[in-house]
């Protein structure tokens, strides 16, 4: 039998390089105490992502250019974890879709590093900041390269916890504020909740398969060994049904570590709070690769995900719920960078609906073209508050294009890709999306369809809203920030961002659809697609031109109204915006405060459980029952006797010593002299 | 001299060579030849490591002694994999703690030094022990240095916790002695009266050793209740379970571990605690097996109860080291889980999260120790941003505090997964319900670490604090090393186990089903008996002939060359 795989050991240098960068700056900064030259840190974190994007690069054309049955590359470091039944092997698979992620992964992130220079050039409020700031960036990029590149489960959990550290490390990176690092820890802390489904999931998929002998987490010998285990089911609660197919409870429990890392309802809280970290790190962490990560595992594991109905729709109606949910609250914001959070967490939504919909090329798709515009816009974001001497509320800015013309219409490029204007790539991926949810058979795909489409609407809306507020109008700005002088940033902040404008353009085009390409003349246009075939299981709708068309113009309809009120509210009528909002205070208190679920999940779970810990288990029980009644209580219980009691006994008077040593010499002669 | 006990004795030979020539030496040089005697014996372990051959299975390098040859009782060392790892991981940590508290202790040096190094014979001797009798000698001496290390150096209330610790231990212990006696005189009976406190056959064609003893299952006419093996079960875990700690028998620990001096807590998390786990490992498990099964659901409960209680009360302590206290009480709770789950992926993460723990809450144990020199005071409240002062610092508490949360990479991944999976495999919602202590044990520490490290810096006295000097880092980093090796690479670790958790799995498969078919009179006794001895002459007890009849009978259907293959000892 022909291997279907290749071995080559090129793969470990893809995270090996980033990885390098992290531990020589960690050692500078820890045990060596000496901060490197910028120009130094530059140049170690800088070169090697883009090495890292090379080293894609030439493996992804050795990945094109394998004989026909051979569909990856693979590189088997060495076995990481063996015990017992299980065997880990710390080893990288390099197939067309984790080639498809990687590519991503270091392309953006060596834009983003290199935009970093210019963002943290700046930062004189730690020592040593600048080095750290790299240090974890670095270390970030290997943690996301192991996660897209992990050949079994348990590499990728080792990458999707080590992206979760870089996470928790950047947000809270300026730790002097409390508030930063509070941000940090929930998000550390809900995604571990995530977490515990994901292993949950891991040790279900062991448990069924260590029955039939090939206790695996490698992807492949999964994929080979489902078969076997493709009929079980188990007992669930009557009210859930009474029993279930085994795929669908570990499809569900792996999706519960996709809902915490990609930030879906109920554990998005964390996302937008991540707001707290620098900017780069929200547009390289928080929107354009970690956050995906969810989307990446449940596409790597379609295979399983096929087989596995109930999993597939409930990953379906969470991403739709999470879409518009999320979409709402956008509109109320001010801070540039909120609304572009709530944008992002909506836009993952999207993505699990065309993965719930069995569509997970075009859920890459559109992981690929967010990417690029989540980024350009995170980065446009960024250069404004960079501009604005970290101001960050919109309430405060306002016709900034004539001092930032640049910045101005490289944000207006992300914007257009993001409400999916005819032609960009966001009008492609999302049309695919939205197609997909229309010809599915996911139990309610037309409702699905139909909140994909009001929350494009409704995207268009307040992406405008906030380019308007942002870059049109009176100016707002407060005057010991125009004091200070608004300046168009750094070439190393602008040429980042016309790369990222480029692709947020031209993306669109690796998934121009068949049904296009067709009339155009063009065969199988729909390259991604194409490519990620042998691996991702594919969806087999054939569409007719017209339909494809209808609901391509219908979803560019809905986006202009969006557009349109926008314009009218924020441009053309500003005065109409304080009278609505007077109308309808108390929805927009509601919105505004992002519907109180923080709140909520405070006084539903935390407070409880910090109640339940302190007065009933530590003071309670611990201290009180254990401690103070049955250890102290017995303590003081034989001193009282001892004190009280025995002291009699010890009187000293010899008659007494006397009369106690005849009846105790006459209890043993009598027990022993017993019949 | 033989490996094994000159590394035992090192440590104490070399704290009574400083007693002989006590006044001719400054403190000073005390702890430098106490470092040099721990040094030592950590150098001579490696050589233990480097030895030790992985494959092979059984006790290596084993040394057998006659001591009281009447009895039983005999010089007997041996280590397998389990005991490798704690052994090197005593002698590993032990300078280290030394090293630590280099200017922690300023009142009476010379006694401190000695404490330590016959604190470090009582516990490697624990470890090396083949002899129960021998084993249960060092077990108790080892709380006399303990008792003395807490009561003298300790914080306030040390006299207080010292007792405490004693006493707990001791009212736990005493049934454990009473029902090694037991199980002595039952191992008599059924190997012709010959008195053994070996565990194994003693190289050179010893008698069966008591692991090879078949625990009654159930009180008959002729086995009391306190030669069942549920009796004598209960009676060892007592004992054990009080070390572990397991809940409700922990309170102890908070007290101990606060009031003791840093060396104190880093010895007793470190190692001390693994007395337990180990002694479940290496006695009641073997010994019992099918009372370890039966029970286990019992010890599951307790084990889960341990890590949720344990995590959420460590959640809301205020005074840091008693909050890394309370994650002992869970962590060890993991520990337990995996040693029940009793197949190959449970006990092999249990014994390498003894490792695990013994180095992160050991370095933790160190860190709150140099924090509360700097401040004297331990208290979260009194904290709040000291990154910034402490950067170093900061940076190896949170590789550390990583470590305990069980992120990947870092060693307590490894053992809390391989633990995990073992119980997942035999109980589902056992697994399910430790897990979710993985959640809390984020919660409990990135919490501390967030009010103690980050937010603003405001507290005057906290401004001018100074970060770690060059021995202390050094002190930290060598506990770094282990901690990212293996969670990057723990096969070196893992291997030198597999070898012997199989023994151990397999011998108690093969007891447990010879102890179950004693147990069905009618089929055994038939096959067992010699023709012509009605069952109803089944041996009483002190009845030399018949209990050599059942010793025979017993060893014939044990296949005594099986039997000896536990101890798989090197020709």
């Amino acid at each position: 039998m022909v291997e279907t795989v290749a071995t080559n050991e090129l793969l470990r240098w893809i995270v090996g390089l980033p990885l390098l960068g992290a531990i020589v700056h960690g050692v500078m900064l820890g045990l060596v105490r000496r901060e490197l030259p910028r120009g130094l840190v530059i140049a170690i974190s800088c070169v090697a992502p883009a090495l890292a994007f090379l080293v894609s690069l030439v493996a992804f054309f050795q990945l094109r250019g394998l004989p026909v049955g051979q569909t990856a590359l693979v590189d088997d470091v060495y076995t990481w974890i063996g015990a017992g039944r299980l065997v880990a092997e710390m080893a990288f698979l390099f197939d067309p879709l984790s080639a498809v992620m990687c590519l991503i992964v270091t392309g953006v992130g060596t834009l983003i590093h290199v935009y970093s220079i210019g963002y943290m050039d700046d930062d004189h409020r730690d020592d040593g900041g600048f080095q750290r700031f790299f240090c974890y960036l670095n270390l970030f990029l290997a943690a996301m390269l192991l996660l897209v590149l992990g050949d079994n489960l348990l590499v990728l959990f080792l990458g999707w916890e080590g992206v979760g550290l870089c996470s928790y490390l950047l947000i809270g990176f300026w730790f002097g504020d409390r508030w930063n690092a509070y941000c940090g820890m929930k998000a550390f802390v809900v995604n571990r909740i995530g977490d515990f489904g994901f292993l949950i999931g891991i040790f279900l998929i062991l448990w069924a398969l260590a029955d039939t002998g090939a206790a695996t987490l490698n992807f492949r010998e999964i994929q080979t060994a489902l078969p076997s285990i493709v009929e079980r089911t188990v007992a669930v609660p009557a009210w859930l049904g009474g029993e279930w197919r085994l795929t669908t409870l570990i499809g569900l429990c792996l999706f519960v570590g996709a809902v915490g890392k990609s930030a879906q309802i109920p554990l998005y809280v964390w996302l937008p709070d991540a707001m707290a970290g620098p900017t780069p790190v929200s547009a390289l962490i928080h929107a354009a690769t970690m956050v995906t990560a969810g989307i990446y595992m449940v596409c790597r594991m379609s295979f399983l995900y096929a087989e596995a109905p109930g999993a597939s729709t409930v990953i379906a109606w969470t991403g739709a719920s999470t879409a518009l949910f999320a979409a709402t609250m956008a509109i109320a914001q001010t801070d540039i960078k909120k609304v572009l959070a709530y944008s992002t967490v909506s836009q993952l939504g999207y993505m699990f609906v065309a993965a719930g919909c069995g569509a997970y090329s075009a859920a890459i798709f559109h992981v690929g073209t967010h990417a690029f515009f989540k980024a350009l816009l995170f980065l446009g974001a960024g250069a404004v508050i960079l501009a604005m001497h970290h101001e960050q509320d919109t309430d405060k800015m306002g016709g900034l294009r004539r001092h930032l013309p640049w910045t101005h219409k490289l944000f207006a490029i992300g914007v257009l890709a993001i409400i999916g204007f005819p032609g960009f790539s966001g009008f492609f991926s999302k049309d695919e999306v939205l197609l997909a949810a229309y010809t599915s058979h996911v139990p309610g795909h037309k409702a699905i369809w139909a909140i994909g489409l009001l929350t494009a609407g409704i995207t268009a809306f307040y992406m405008c809203r906030l380019h308007f507020r942002t870059f049109f109008g009176e100016s707002r700005v407060p005057p010991e920030i125009a004091h200070h002088g608004i300046r168009e940033p750094a070439n190393t902040v602008l040429v980042p961002l016309g790369v990222l404008a480029f692709f947020s353009v031209f993306a669109g085009l690796f998934g121009f659809p068949d049904v296009y390409g067709e009339q155009l003349g063009v065969p199988e246009s729909n390259s991604l697609a194409h490519f990620l075939a042998p691996v991702v299981v594919q969806q087999p709708h054939h569409v007719a031109l017209s339909t494809e068309l209808g609901l391509a113009t219908l979803a560019t309809v809905v986006s202009a109204a969006g557009v349109f009120l926008a314009w009218l509210l924020y441009v053309s009528r500003p005065e109409l915006t304080a009278r609505l909002r007077s109308r309808i205070s108390a929805l927009h208190r509601l919105v505004a405060n992002k519907y109180y679920v923080d709140e909520l999940y405070d006084a539903l779970i935390v407070r409880p459980l910090v109640f339940l810990s302190h007065r009933v288990l530590f003071r309670g029980i611990d201290a009180g029952l254990i401690d103070g009644f049955a250890v102290n209580g017995s303590a003081r219980t034989v001193r009282a006797f001892a004190s009280d009691a025995l002291k009699y006994a010890h009187s000293g008077l010899a008659q007494g010593y006397l009369i106690t040593m005849v009846v105790g010499t006459l209890a043993v002669l009598a027990w022993l002299l017993r019949g | 001299m033989d490996l094994l006990t000159l590394i035992t004795f090192l440590p104490l030979a070399t704290g009574l060579l400083l007693v002989a020539t006590s006044r001719l030496l400054p403190e000073q040089a005390w702890r430098w030849v106490g470092m040099a005697g721990m040094v030592l014996t950590f150098l001579l372990s490696l050589q233990l490591w480097a030895g030790f051959e992985p494959a092979q299975g059984g006790f290596q390098f084993v040394h057998h002694v006659p001591w009281i040859p009447a009895y039983g009782i005999h010089w007997f060392v041996g280590i397998d994999g389990m005991s490798l790892l704690l052994v090197v991981l005593t002698t590993f940590l032990m300078p280290l703690v030394m090293l630590a508290s280099w200017n922690d202790i300023k009142r009476s040096t010379r006694s401190f030094v000695f404490f330590n190094l016959f604190l470090q014979t009582g516990m490697l001797g624990a470890f090396v022990s083949l002899n129960l009798f021998q084993f249960y000698v060092f077990w108790e001496v080892m709380l006399i240095p303990m008792y003395f290390i807490i009561g003298i150096w300790g914080g306030p209330r040390r006299v207080y916790a010292a007792v405490k610790f004693f006493l707990f231990t001791m009212a736990g212990s005493l049934p454990m002695l009473v029902a090694m006696l037991s199980l002595y005189l039952l191992h008599a009976e059924q190997f012709g009266g010959a008195l053994e406190f070996d565990l194994i056959a003693a190289p050179g064609g010893g008698t069966a050793g008591l692991l090879d003893t078949i625990v009654p299952i159930a009180e008959t006419a002729t086995i009391p209740w306190w030669q069942t093996q549920a009796w004598l079960f209960a009676a060892f875990a007592l004992a054990f379970g009080v070390k572990v700690p397991m809940v409700p028998l922990h309170t102890w620990l908070p007290d101990a571990h606060v009031e003791a001096p840093t060396a104190g807590s880093v010895v007793l998390a470190g190692v001390l605690l693994k007395m337990g786990t180990y002694g479940f490992v290496r006695f009641a498990l073997p010994l019992f097996p099918v009372a370890a099964e039966t029970y286990a659901p019992v010890m599951f409960t307790l084990a889960v109860i341990g890590v949720l209680f344990g995590s959420l009360v460590a959640m809301v302590q205020s005074d840091i080291k008693k909050l890394v206290a309370y994650s002992s009480v869970a962590h060890l709770g993991f520990v337990m889980i995996g040693i029940f789950a009793l197949n190959e992926e449970g006990l092999q993460g249990s014994i390498l999260q003894m490792v695990n723990h013994g180095l992160s809450t050991g370095a933790l144990f160190l860190l709150v120790g140099m924090i509360y020199e700097r401040r004297h005071t331990r208290e979260i409240a009194d904290f709040g941003g000291i990154a910034k002062p402490m950067p170093v610092f900061a940076a190896m508490f949170g590789i550390v505090a990583m470590s305990s949360i069980g992120l990947p990479a870092l060693n307590g991944f490894v053992g809390e997964f391989l633990i995990l999976v073992g119980a997942f495999l035999v109980s589902p919602w056992v697994a399910v319900a430790a897990t979710f202590g993985v959640v809390l044990s984020a919660v409990y520490l990135l919490w501390m670490v967030r009010r103690v490290f980050f937010g603003p810096c405001d507290n005057p006295e906290n401004m001018g604090l100074l970060d770690l000097g060059l021995r202390e880092k050094a002190v930290v980093l060598a506990l770094l090393i282990p901690i990212i090796w293996i969670g990057v690479y723990p096969n070196p670790f893992l291997t030198r186990l597999e070898a012997s958790v199989g023994d151990l799995l397999h011998h108690m498969e093969r007891t447990a089903s010879a102890a179950r078919s004693e147990a069905q009179p009618s089929e055994v006794h038939q096959t067992a008996l010699r023709p012509g001895t009605a069952p109803s002459a089944i041996p009483r007890r002190h009845d030399p002939a018949s209990g050599k009849r059942w010793a025979a009978s017993a060893r014939s259907e044990a296949q005594p060359s099986e039997v000896h293959q536990l101890g798989g000892i090197p020709r």
